[in-house]
Protein backbone atom coordinates (compact mmCIF):
# COMPACT_ATOMS: atom_id res chain seq x y z
CA UNK A 1 0.00 0.00 0.00
CA UNK A 2 1.54 3.24 -1.07
CA UNK A 3 1.53 6.43 0.94
CA UNK A 4 -0.90 7.89 -1.59
CA UNK A 5 -3.30 5.03 -1.04
CA UNK A 6 -3.24 5.53 2.71
CA UNK A 7 -3.87 9.25 2.29
CA UNK A 8 -6.79 8.52 -0.03
CA UNK A 9 -8.34 6.10 2.43
CA UNK A 10 -7.72 8.32 5.46
CA UNK A 11 -10.71 10.72 5.32
CA UNK A 12 -13.17 7.86 4.91
CA UNK A 13 -11.65 5.84 7.73
CA UNK A 14 -11.66 8.84 10.02
CA UNK A 15 -15.29 9.58 9.15
CA UNK A 16 -16.32 6.00 9.89
CA UNK A 17 -14.32 6.01 13.12
CA UNK A 18 -15.86 9.29 14.24
CA UNK A 19 -19.37 8.05 13.44
CA UNK A 20 -18.66 4.94 15.51
CA UNK A 21 -17.39 6.96 18.45
CA UNK A 22 -20.53 9.11 18.36
CA UNK A 23 -22.74 6.04 18.12
CA UNK A 24 -21.15 4.54 21.22
CA UNK A 25 -20.83 7.85 23.07
CA UNK A 26 -22.47 6.54 26.23
CA UNK A 27 -19.99 3.72 26.41
CA UNK A 28 -17.10 6.10 25.89
CA UNK A 29 -18.42 8.29 28.64
CA UNK A 30 -18.39 5.34 31.05
CA UNK A 31 -14.78 4.63 30.04
CA UNK A 32 -13.91 8.23 30.79
CA UNK A 33 -15.58 8.00 34.19
CA UNK A 34 -13.56 4.90 34.95
CA UNK A 35 -10.30 6.89 34.80
CA UNK A 36 -10.87 8.50 38.17
CA UNK A 37 -7.45 7.56 39.49
CA UNK A 38 -6.01 11.09 39.13
CA UNK A 39 -8.90 12.42 41.21
CA UNK A 40 -8.38 9.72 43.86
CA UNK A 41 -4.76 10.76 44.12
CA UNK A 42 -5.63 14.44 43.97
CA UNK A 43 -7.58 14.31 47.23
CA UNK A 44 -4.78 12.37 48.90
CA UNK A 45 -2.16 14.93 47.91
CA UNK A 46 -4.42 17.85 48.80
CA UNK A 47 -4.66 16.42 52.30
CA UNK A 48 -0.90 15.96 52.41
CA UNK A 49 -0.20 19.54 51.29
CA UNK A 50 -2.82 21.07 53.56
CA UNK A 51 -0.44 22.72 56.01
CA UNK A 52 2.85 22.91 54.15
CA UNK A 53 3.84 22.33 50.51
CA UNK A 54 5.49 19.08 49.40
CA UNK A 55 8.69 19.94 47.53
CA UNK A 56 7.57 22.80 45.29
CA UNK A 57 3.95 21.65 45.16
CA UNK A 58 1.30 23.39 47.23
CA UNK A 59 -2.39 22.46 47.31
CA UNK A 60 -3.24 24.52 44.21
CA UNK A 61 -0.32 22.99 42.30
CA UNK A 62 -1.61 19.51 43.04
CA UNK A 63 -5.09 20.45 41.85
CA UNK A 64 -3.76 21.80 38.55
CA UNK A 65 -1.35 18.86 38.19
CA UNK A 66 -3.97 16.15 38.64
CA UNK A 67 -6.70 17.85 36.62
CA UNK A 68 -4.13 18.19 33.82
CA UNK A 69 -3.32 14.50 34.30
CA UNK A 70 -7.00 13.65 33.91
CA UNK A 71 -7.23 15.70 30.71
CA UNK A 72 -3.99 14.35 29.21
CA UNK A 73 -5.08 10.79 30.02
CA UNK A 74 -8.21 11.34 27.90
CA UNK A 75 -6.17 12.65 24.99
CA UNK A 76 -3.34 10.13 25.00
CA UNK A 77 -5.20 6.91 25.73
CA UNK A 78 -4.99 4.01 23.32
CA UNK A 79 -6.69 0.64 23.48
CA UNK A 80 -5.25 -1.03 20.38
CA UNK A 81 -3.69 -3.83 22.44
CA UNK A 82 -7.10 -5.07 23.58
CA UNK A 83 -8.59 -4.78 20.11
CA UNK A 84 -5.72 -6.69 18.49
CA UNK A 85 -5.90 -9.33 21.21
CA UNK A 86 -9.61 -9.75 20.70
CA UNK A 87 -9.39 -9.87 16.92
CA UNK A 88 -6.65 -12.48 17.06
CA UNK A 89 -8.76 -14.65 19.38
CA UNK A 90 -11.90 -14.22 17.27
CA UNK A 91 -10.01 -14.75 14.03
CA UNK A 92 -11.42 -11.54 12.54
CA UNK A 93 -7.89 -10.27 12.01
CA UNK A 94 -7.73 -12.49 8.93
CA UNK A 95 -10.42 -10.35 7.30
CA UNK A 96 -8.52 -7.19 8.07
CA UNK A 97 -5.35 -8.65 6.58
CA UNK A 98 -7.15 -9.26 3.29
CA UNK A 99 -7.73 -5.53 2.82
CA UNK A 100 -5.21 -3.62 0.74
CA UNK A 101 -4.27 -1.41 3.68
CA UNK A 102 -2.36 -2.44 6.79
CA UNK A 103 -4.58 -3.10 9.83
CA UNK A 104 -2.24 -0.85 11.80
CA UNK A 105 -3.55 2.18 9.90
CA UNK A 106 -7.09 1.11 10.73
CA UNK A 107 -6.29 0.87 14.45
CA UNK A 108 -4.57 4.22 14.32
CA UNK A 109 -7.37 6.08 12.55
CA UNK A 110 -9.90 4.43 14.83
CA UNK A 111 -7.97 5.83 17.78
CA UNK A 112 -7.58 9.30 16.29
CA UNK A 113 -11.24 9.48 15.29
CA UNK A 114 -12.29 9.29 18.92
CA UNK A 115 -10.25 12.39 19.61
CA UNK A 116 -12.91 15.10 19.06
CA UNK A 117 -15.25 13.41 21.51
CA UNK A 118 -12.45 13.08 24.04
CA UNK A 119 -11.74 16.77 23.71
CA UNK A 120 -15.34 17.35 24.75
CA UNK A 121 -14.45 15.67 28.06
CA UNK A 122 -10.96 17.08 28.47
CA UNK A 123 -11.67 20.76 27.76
CA UNK A 124 -14.23 21.27 30.57
CA UNK A 125 -11.79 19.70 33.04
CA UNK A 126 -9.10 22.16 31.93
CA UNK A 127 -11.61 25.02 32.24
CA UNK A 128 -12.45 23.81 35.75
CA UNK A 129 -8.76 23.83 36.57
CA UNK A 130 -8.47 27.43 35.33
CA UNK A 131 -11.44 28.42 37.49
CA UNK A 132 -10.04 26.69 40.58
CA UNK A 133 -6.38 27.69 40.51
CA UNK A 134 -6.11 30.46 37.90
CA UNK A 135 -4.88 30.40 34.32
CA UNK A 136 -1.22 30.93 35.22
CA UNK A 137 -1.06 27.57 36.98
CA UNK A 138 -3.50 25.55 34.87
CA UNK A 139 -2.49 26.18 31.27
CA UNK A 140 0.62 27.25 29.31
CA UNK A 141 1.28 31.00 29.27
CA UNK A 142 3.15 31.62 26.01
CA UNK A 143 2.77 30.49 22.42
CA UNK A 144 5.99 28.45 22.56
CA UNK A 145 4.75 26.64 25.67
CA UNK A 146 1.52 25.75 23.90
CA UNK A 147 3.51 24.47 20.94
CA UNK A 148 5.73 22.27 23.09
CA UNK A 149 2.72 21.03 25.06
CA UNK A 150 0.90 19.95 21.91
CA UNK A 151 4.06 18.26 20.66
CA UNK A 152 4.37 16.43 23.99
CA UNK A 153 0.75 15.27 23.88
CA UNK A 154 1.27 13.97 20.37
CA UNK A 155 4.45 12.19 21.45
CA UNK A 156 2.74 10.77 24.53
CA UNK A 157 -0.09 9.43 22.42
CA UNK A 158 2.36 7.95 19.88
CA UNK A 159 4.32 6.08 22.58
CA UNK A 160 1.12 4.77 24.16
CA UNK A 161 -0.35 3.68 20.85
CA UNK A 162 2.85 2.02 19.59
CA UNK A 163 3.37 0.23 22.91
CA UNK A 164 -0.21 -0.99 22.54
CA UNK A 165 0.52 -2.31 19.06
CA UNK A 166 3.67 -4.04 20.32
CA UNK A 167 1.80 -5.75 23.17
CA UNK A 168 -1.20 -6.60 21.02
CA UNK A 169 1.07 -8.11 18.38
CA UNK A 170 2.55 -10.38 21.05
CA UNK A 171 -0.80 -12.18 21.12
CA UNK A 172 -0.09 -13.36 17.57
CA UNK A 173 2.45 -15.85 18.88
CA UNK A 174 2.27 -16.03 22.68
CA UNK A 175 -0.69 -16.36 25.01
CA UNK A 176 0.86 -14.21 27.72
CA UNK A 177 0.22 -10.83 26.12
CA UNK A 178 -2.54 -10.06 28.63
CA UNK A 179 -0.06 -10.47 31.48
CA UNK A 180 2.47 -8.30 29.66
CA UNK A 181 -0.18 -5.59 29.42
CA UNK A 182 -0.89 -5.84 33.12
CA UNK A 183 2.79 -5.50 34.02
CA UNK A 184 3.06 -2.54 31.65
CA UNK A 185 0.06 -0.90 33.32
CA UNK A 186 1.60 -1.36 36.76
CA UNK A 187 4.87 0.21 35.62
CA UNK A 188 2.93 3.02 33.96
CA UNK A 189 1.04 3.76 37.18
CA UNK A 190 4.21 3.84 39.26
CA UNK A 191 6.66 5.56 36.90
CA UNK A 192 4.64 7.88 34.67
CA UNK A 193 3.64 10.61 37.05
CA UNK A 194 0.06 9.39 36.93
CA UNK A 195 -0.19 8.96 40.70
CA UNK A 196 2.23 11.66 41.84
CA UNK A 197 4.50 14.19 40.13
CA UNK A 198 7.77 12.50 39.18
CA UNK A 199 9.56 15.53 40.63
CA UNK A 200 8.72 14.30 44.14
CA UNK A 201 10.70 11.08 43.81
CA UNK A 202 14.25 10.76 45.16
CA UNK A 203 16.98 11.67 42.64
CA UNK A 204 18.25 8.12 42.03
CA UNK A 205 14.78 6.84 41.12
CA UNK A 206 14.09 9.85 38.94
CA UNK A 207 17.24 9.24 36.95
CA UNK A 208 16.03 5.69 36.19
CA UNK A 209 12.56 6.90 35.25
CA UNK A 210 14.00 9.45 32.84
CA UNK A 211 15.36 6.56 30.76
CA UNK A 212 12.05 4.68 30.72
CA UNK A 213 9.19 5.49 28.33
CA UNK A 214 6.50 5.97 30.98
CA UNK A 215 7.22 9.55 32.03
CA UNK A 216 6.99 10.63 28.39
CA UNK A 217 3.53 9.09 28.08
CA UNK A 218 1.98 11.14 30.84
CA UNK A 219 4.26 13.15 33.11
CA UNK A 220 5.96 15.28 30.45
CA UNK A 221 2.78 16.60 28.75
CA UNK A 222 1.30 17.35 32.17
CA UNK A 223 4.45 19.16 33.34
CA UNK A 224 4.51 21.24 30.15
CA UNK A 225 0.84 22.05 30.53
CA UNK A 226 1.34 23.37 34.04
CA UNK A 227 4.53 25.18 33.02
CA UNK A 228 6.92 23.28 35.27
CA UNK A 229 9.97 23.50 32.93
CA UNK A 230 12.00 26.25 31.31
CA UNK A 231 12.80 26.04 27.60
CA UNK A 232 16.13 24.10 27.67
CA UNK A 233 14.83 21.45 30.11
CA UNK A 234 11.62 21.07 28.12
CA UNK A 235 13.49 20.64 24.84
CA UNK A 236 15.82 18.06 26.37
CA UNK A 237 12.90 16.02 27.69
CA UNK A 238 11.04 16.33 24.38
CA UNK A 239 14.08 15.02 22.52
CA UNK A 240 14.08 11.96 24.79
CA UNK A 241 10.36 11.53 24.26
CA UNK A 242 10.65 11.46 20.50
CA UNK A 243 13.62 9.11 20.71
CA UNK A 244 11.24 6.78 22.52
CA UNK A 245 8.58 7.28 19.84
CA UNK A 246 11.10 6.10 17.25
CA UNK A 247 12.33 3.22 19.42
CA UNK A 248 8.82 2.04 20.26
CA UNK A 249 7.78 2.37 16.62
CA UNK A 250 10.64 0.16 15.47
CA UNK A 251 9.85 -2.40 18.16
CA UNK A 252 6.12 -2.43 17.42
CA UNK A 253 6.58 -2.82 13.68
CA UNK A 254 9.16 -5.55 14.19
CA UNK A 255 6.91 -7.62 16.48
CA UNK A 256 3.90 -7.00 14.25
CA UNK A 257 5.64 -8.09 11.04
CA UNK A 258 7.01 -11.23 12.68
CA UNK A 259 3.66 -12.00 14.33
CA UNK A 260 1.62 -11.61 11.14
CA UNK A 261 3.92 -14.06 9.38
CA UNK A 262 3.28 -16.55 12.17
CA UNK A 263 -0.45 -15.82 12.11
CA UNK A 264 -0.67 -16.45 8.37
CA UNK A 265 1.10 -19.75 8.92
CA UNK A 266 -1.62 -20.77 11.40
CA UNK A 267 -4.59 -19.80 9.27
CA UNK A 268 -3.17 -20.61 5.86
CA UNK B 1 -34.73 -24.32 53.36
CA UNK B 2 -31.46 -22.87 54.63
CA UNK B 3 -29.83 -26.29 54.49
CA UNK B 4 -30.85 -26.69 50.89
CA UNK B 5 -29.27 -23.37 50.00
CA UNK B 6 -26.09 -24.19 51.85
CA UNK B 7 -25.86 -27.43 49.90
CA UNK B 8 -26.47 -25.58 46.65
CA UNK B 9 -23.75 -23.12 47.58
CA UNK B 10 -21.39 -26.02 48.20
CA UNK B 11 -22.16 -27.53 44.81
CA UNK B 12 -21.59 -24.23 42.99
CA UNK B 13 -18.35 -23.57 44.85
CA UNK B 14 -17.10 -27.09 44.14
CA UNK B 15 -17.73 -26.69 40.42
CA UNK B 16 -15.74 -23.47 40.31
CA UNK B 17 -12.93 -24.91 42.39
CA UNK B 18 -12.60 -27.96 40.17
CA UNK B 19 -12.36 -25.69 37.17
CA UNK B 20 -9.72 -23.57 38.86
CA UNK B 21 -7.67 -26.64 39.78
CA UNK B 22 -7.24 -27.37 36.08
CA UNK B 23 -5.21 -24.15 35.79
CA UNK B 24 -2.84 -24.44 38.71
CA UNK B 25 -0.18 -22.20 37.14
CA UNK B 26 -2.67 -19.34 37.31
CA UNK B 27 -2.18 -19.33 41.06
CA UNK B 28 1.36 -18.05 40.54
CA UNK B 29 0.65 -15.60 37.75
CA UNK B 30 -2.29 -14.17 39.72
CA UNK B 31 -0.06 -13.98 42.77
CA UNK B 32 2.58 -12.10 40.83
CA UNK B 33 0.15 -9.58 39.35
CA UNK B 34 -1.55 -9.18 42.72
CA UNK B 35 1.77 -8.22 44.29
CA UNK B 36 2.44 -5.81 41.41
CA UNK B 37 -0.91 -4.05 41.86
CA UNK B 38 -0.38 -3.88 45.59
CA UNK B 39 2.86 -2.11 44.89
CA UNK B 40 1.00 0.52 42.84
CA UNK B 41 -1.40 0.98 45.75
CA UNK B 42 1.53 1.51 48.10
CA UNK B 43 3.73 3.66 45.85
CA UNK B 44 1.94 6.97 46.57
CA UNK B 45 2.07 6.21 50.30
CA UNK B 46 5.83 5.69 50.20
CA UNK B 47 6.19 9.02 48.42
CA UNK B 48 3.81 10.77 50.82
CA UNK B 49 5.31 9.42 54.02
CA UNK B 50 8.82 9.89 52.73
CA UNK B 51 8.50 13.53 53.75
CA UNK B 52 6.19 13.62 56.75
CA UNK B 53 5.25 11.38 59.69
CA UNK B 54 1.48 11.63 59.46
CA UNK B 55 -1.42 12.77 57.28
CA UNK B 56 -4.82 13.71 58.74
CA UNK B 57 -4.05 11.73 61.90
CA UNK B 58 -2.85 8.58 60.11
CA UNK B 59 0.73 7.39 60.39
CA UNK B 60 2.30 5.22 57.68
CA UNK B 61 1.60 1.97 59.52
CA UNK B 62 -2.00 2.96 60.18
CA UNK B 63 -2.60 3.98 56.57
CA UNK B 64 -1.11 0.62 55.53
CA UNK B 65 -3.97 -1.09 57.39
CA UNK B 66 -6.46 0.76 55.20
CA UNK B 67 -4.59 -0.31 52.07
CA UNK B 68 -4.54 -3.84 53.48
CA UNK B 69 -8.33 -3.83 53.85
CA UNK B 70 -8.66 -2.36 50.39
CA UNK B 71 -6.54 -5.15 48.92
CA UNK B 72 -8.37 -7.83 50.88
CA UNK B 73 -11.77 -6.60 49.73
CA UNK B 74 -10.49 -6.35 46.20
CA UNK B 75 -9.65 -10.04 46.44
CA UNK B 76 -13.20 -10.82 47.59
CA UNK B 77 -14.60 -8.60 44.86
CA UNK B 78 -12.59 -10.16 42.05
CA UNK B 79 -12.69 -13.70 43.34
CA UNK B 80 -16.26 -14.09 44.54
CA UNK B 81 -18.46 -11.20 43.44
CA UNK B 82 -17.30 -9.96 40.04
CA UNK B 83 -17.19 -13.24 38.08
CA UNK B 84 -20.76 -14.21 38.92
CA UNK B 85 -22.28 -10.88 38.24
CA UNK B 86 -20.50 -10.26 34.95
CA UNK B 87 -22.09 -13.58 34.04
CA UNK B 88 -25.52 -12.01 34.67
CA UNK B 89 -24.83 -9.31 32.13
CA UNK B 90 -23.91 -12.01 29.64
CA UNK B 91 -27.15 -13.87 30.45
CA UNK B 92 -29.23 -10.76 29.87
CA UNK B 93 -27.55 -10.02 26.57
CA UNK B 94 -28.01 -13.54 25.24
CA UNK B 95 -31.44 -14.13 26.76
CA UNK B 96 -30.25 -17.21 28.65
CA UNK B 97 -31.36 -15.76 31.97
CA UNK B 98 -34.65 -17.60 31.33
CA UNK B 99 -32.96 -20.87 32.29
CA UNK B 100 -31.90 -19.38 35.61
CA UNK B 101 -35.35 -17.97 36.34
CA UNK B 102 -36.97 -21.33 35.63
CA UNK B 103 -34.89 -23.16 38.23
CA UNK B 104 -36.62 -23.89 41.55
CA UNK B 105 -34.29 -21.71 43.62
CA UNK B 106 -33.94 -18.01 44.23
CA UNK B 107 -32.63 -16.29 41.09
CA UNK B 108 -30.46 -13.80 42.96
CA UNK B 109 -28.82 -16.62 44.90
CA UNK B 110 -28.20 -18.63 41.74
CA UNK B 111 -26.64 -15.81 39.74
CA UNK B 112 -24.55 -14.68 42.70
CA UNK B 113 -22.96 -18.08 43.16
CA UNK B 114 -22.59 -19.22 39.58
CA UNK B 115 -18.88 -18.61 39.27
CA UNK B 116 -15.92 -18.14 41.61
CA UNK B 117 -12.30 -17.53 40.66
CA UNK B 118 -10.35 -18.90 43.62
CA UNK B 119 -6.95 -17.82 42.28
CA UNK B 120 -8.15 -14.24 42.07
CA UNK B 121 -8.59 -14.31 45.81
CA UNK B 122 -4.80 -14.16 46.15
CA UNK B 123 -5.33 -10.50 47.06
CA UNK B 124 -6.87 -11.67 50.33
CA UNK B 125 -3.53 -13.22 51.26
CA UNK B 126 -1.69 -10.07 50.18
CA UNK B 127 -4.05 -8.01 52.34
CA UNK B 128 -3.37 -10.18 55.39
CA UNK B 129 0.35 -9.89 54.67
CA UNK B 130 -0.02 -6.11 54.73
CA UNK B 131 -1.70 -6.31 58.15
CA UNK B 132 1.31 -8.15 59.56
CA UNK B 133 3.69 -5.66 57.97
CA UNK B 134 1.68 -2.72 59.31
CA UNK B 135 1.57 -4.01 62.88
CA UNK B 136 5.27 -4.82 62.81
CA UNK B 137 5.87 -1.16 61.90
CA UNK B 138 3.49 0.04 64.62
CA UNK B 139 5.39 -2.08 67.12
CA UNK B 140 2.32 -3.63 68.76
CA UNK B 141 -0.31 -6.18 67.81
CA UNK B 142 -4.03 -5.53 67.48
CA UNK B 143 -6.13 -6.04 70.60
CA UNK B 144 -8.22 -9.26 70.63
CA UNK B 145 -11.36 -7.14 70.79
CA UNK B 146 -10.13 -5.13 67.82
CA UNK B 147 -9.63 -8.28 65.76
CA UNK B 148 -13.09 -9.50 66.71
CA UNK B 149 -14.68 -6.18 65.74
CA UNK B 150 -12.82 -6.08 62.45
CA UNK B 151 -14.05 -9.60 61.66
CA UNK B 152 -17.64 -8.42 62.18
CA UNK B 153 -16.84 -5.48 59.90
CA UNK B 154 -15.37 -7.84 57.31
CA UNK B 155 -18.83 -9.36 57.15
CA UNK B 156 -20.57 -6.00 56.81
CA UNK B 157 -18.04 -4.77 54.22
CA UNK B 158 -18.52 -7.85 52.08
CA UNK B 159 -22.27 -7.44 52.35
CA UNK B 160 -22.00 -3.77 51.34
CA UNK B 161 -19.75 -4.57 48.41
CA UNK B 162 -22.10 -7.28 47.25
CA UNK B 163 -25.15 -5.02 47.60
CA UNK B 164 -23.49 -2.22 45.64
CA UNK B 165 -22.77 -4.78 42.97
CA UNK B 166 -26.33 -6.03 42.87
CA UNK B 167 -27.42 -2.42 42.37
CA UNK B 168 -24.94 -2.05 39.51
CA UNK B 169 -26.10 -5.24 37.85
CA UNK B 170 -29.75 -4.28 38.27
CA UNK B 171 -28.94 -1.41 35.95
CA UNK B 172 -28.17 -4.03 33.32
CA UNK B 173 -31.89 -4.72 32.95
CA UNK B 174 -32.40 -1.14 31.78
CA UNK B 175 -29.20 -0.52 29.79
CA UNK B 176 -27.75 -3.59 28.20
CA UNK B 177 -24.07 -2.65 27.79
CA UNK B 178 -22.84 -3.04 31.30
CA UNK B 179 -19.50 -4.76 30.88
CA UNK B 180 -17.75 -1.46 31.28
CA UNK B 181 -19.90 -0.67 34.32
CA UNK B 182 -17.67 -3.18 36.10
CA UNK B 183 -14.71 -0.91 35.38
CA UNK B 184 -16.69 2.07 36.52
CA UNK B 185 -17.51 0.29 39.76
CA UNK B 186 -13.89 -0.65 40.35
CA UNK B 187 -12.79 2.91 39.77
CA UNK B 188 -15.29 4.24 42.31
CA UNK B 189 -14.04 1.59 44.72
CA UNK B 190 -10.57 3.07 44.22
CA UNK B 191 -11.62 5.93 46.46
CA UNK B 192 -11.59 3.45 49.35
CA UNK B 193 -7.79 3.24 49.10
CA UNK B 194 -7.10 6.06 51.52
CA UNK B 195 -8.36 6.70 55.04
CA UNK B 196 -11.65 8.55 54.61
CA UNK B 197 -10.45 11.53 56.62
CA UNK B 198 -8.22 12.66 53.72
CA UNK B 199 -11.41 13.72 51.95
CA UNK B 200 -12.21 16.20 54.70
CA UNK B 201 -10.42 19.05 52.95
CA UNK B 202 -12.31 18.66 49.68
CA UNK B 203 -15.60 20.49 49.05
CA UNK B 204 -15.96 21.32 52.76
CA UNK B 205 -16.31 17.69 53.81
CA UNK B 206 -19.14 16.95 51.37
CA UNK B 207 -17.12 14.07 49.93
CA UNK B 208 -16.67 12.47 53.34
CA UNK B 209 -20.45 12.52 53.76
CA UNK B 210 -20.98 10.98 50.32
CA UNK B 211 -18.47 8.20 50.94
CA UNK B 212 -19.94 7.42 54.34
CA UNK B 213 -23.67 7.53 53.66
CA UNK B 214 -24.34 7.48 49.90
CA UNK B 215 -21.60 5.18 48.60
CA UNK B 216 -20.43 3.67 51.88
CA UNK B 217 -16.75 3.28 51.00
CA UNK B 218 -15.52 4.56 54.34
CA UNK B 219 -17.41 1.77 56.08
CA UNK B 220 -15.57 -0.82 54.03
CA UNK B 221 -11.92 0.04 54.58
CA UNK B 222 -11.49 2.87 57.08
CA UNK B 223 -13.83 1.47 59.74
CA UNK B 224 -12.22 -2.00 59.93
CA UNK B 225 -8.76 -0.42 60.03
CA UNK B 226 -9.85 1.81 62.91
CA UNK B 227 -11.38 -1.20 64.65
CA UNK B 228 -8.03 -3.01 64.46
CA UNK B 229 -6.37 0.02 66.00
CA UNK B 230 -9.03 -0.09 68.73
CA UNK B 231 -10.25 3.44 68.08
CA UNK B 232 -13.59 2.82 66.40
CA UNK B 233 -16.50 4.22 68.43
CA UNK B 234 -19.22 1.71 69.29
CA UNK B 235 -21.83 3.84 67.53
CA UNK B 236 -19.91 3.53 64.26
CA UNK B 237 -19.83 -0.24 64.66
CA UNK B 238 -23.58 -0.36 65.20
CA UNK B 239 -24.03 2.05 62.32
CA UNK B 240 -22.00 -0.21 60.04
CA UNK B 241 -24.01 -3.29 60.97
CA UNK B 242 -27.41 -1.59 60.65
CA UNK B 243 -26.32 0.34 57.56
CA UNK B 244 -25.13 -2.72 55.69
CA UNK B 245 -28.33 -4.62 56.52
CA UNK B 246 -30.47 -1.72 55.29
CA UNK B 247 -28.32 -1.42 52.20
CA UNK B 248 -28.62 -5.09 51.34
CA UNK B 249 -32.39 -4.94 51.88
CA UNK B 250 -32.62 -2.00 49.46
CA UNK B 251 -30.46 -3.85 46.93
CA UNK B 252 -32.72 -6.88 47.23
CA UNK B 253 -35.85 -4.77 46.56
CA UNK B 254 -34.22 -3.12 43.55
CA UNK B 255 -33.15 -6.51 42.20
CA UNK B 256 -36.68 -7.91 42.45
CA UNK B 257 -38.10 -4.86 40.69
CA UNK B 258 -35.47 -5.08 37.96
CA UNK B 259 -36.17 -8.75 37.35
CA UNK B 260 -39.72 -7.63 36.59
CA UNK B 261 -38.26 -5.53 33.81
CA UNK B 262 -36.53 -8.49 32.20
CA UNK B 263 -37.82 -9.26 28.74
CA UNK B 264 -36.79 -12.78 27.88
CA UNK B 265 -35.52 -13.97 24.55
CA UNK B 266 -38.89 -15.31 23.49
CA UNK B 267 -41.41 -12.68 24.53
Amino acid sequence: MSVRGVLRAMPTMLRVGFAESVAYRAEMFVWVLSTTMPLVNMVLWMAVAKHSPVGQYGQADFVSYFLATFAVRQLTSAWAAWIINWEVKQGTLAMRLLRPISPLWAYMFDNIAGFPLRLVVAVPVVVLSVVLVGADKAVPQHAWQWGLFLLAVLGGWAITFLANVAMGALSLFTDSSQKTMEVWMVLFFVCSGYMYPVELLPDGLRAVINWLPFRYQMGLPVELMTGAHDLPTALGLLARQWAWVLGMGTLALGIWKYGVRRFAAFGG
Amino acid sequence: MLRRYLRLFGVQLKASTLQALQYRVDFFTEGFTSLCWTFTALAPLFVVYGGRPEVEGWSFGQALLVVGWFTLLQGILEGAINPSLTGVVEHIRKGTLDFVLLKPADAQFLVSTQRFLPWRAFNVLTGVGLFFYAFSLLGHGPSPLGVLTSLVLLGTSTLLLYSLWILTVSAAFFVVRVDNLTYLFSSIFDFARWPSSVFKGVARGALTLVFTYVIPLALMTTFPAEAMLGRLPLTSLLGAVVGSLVFSWVARRVWIRSIGHYTSASS
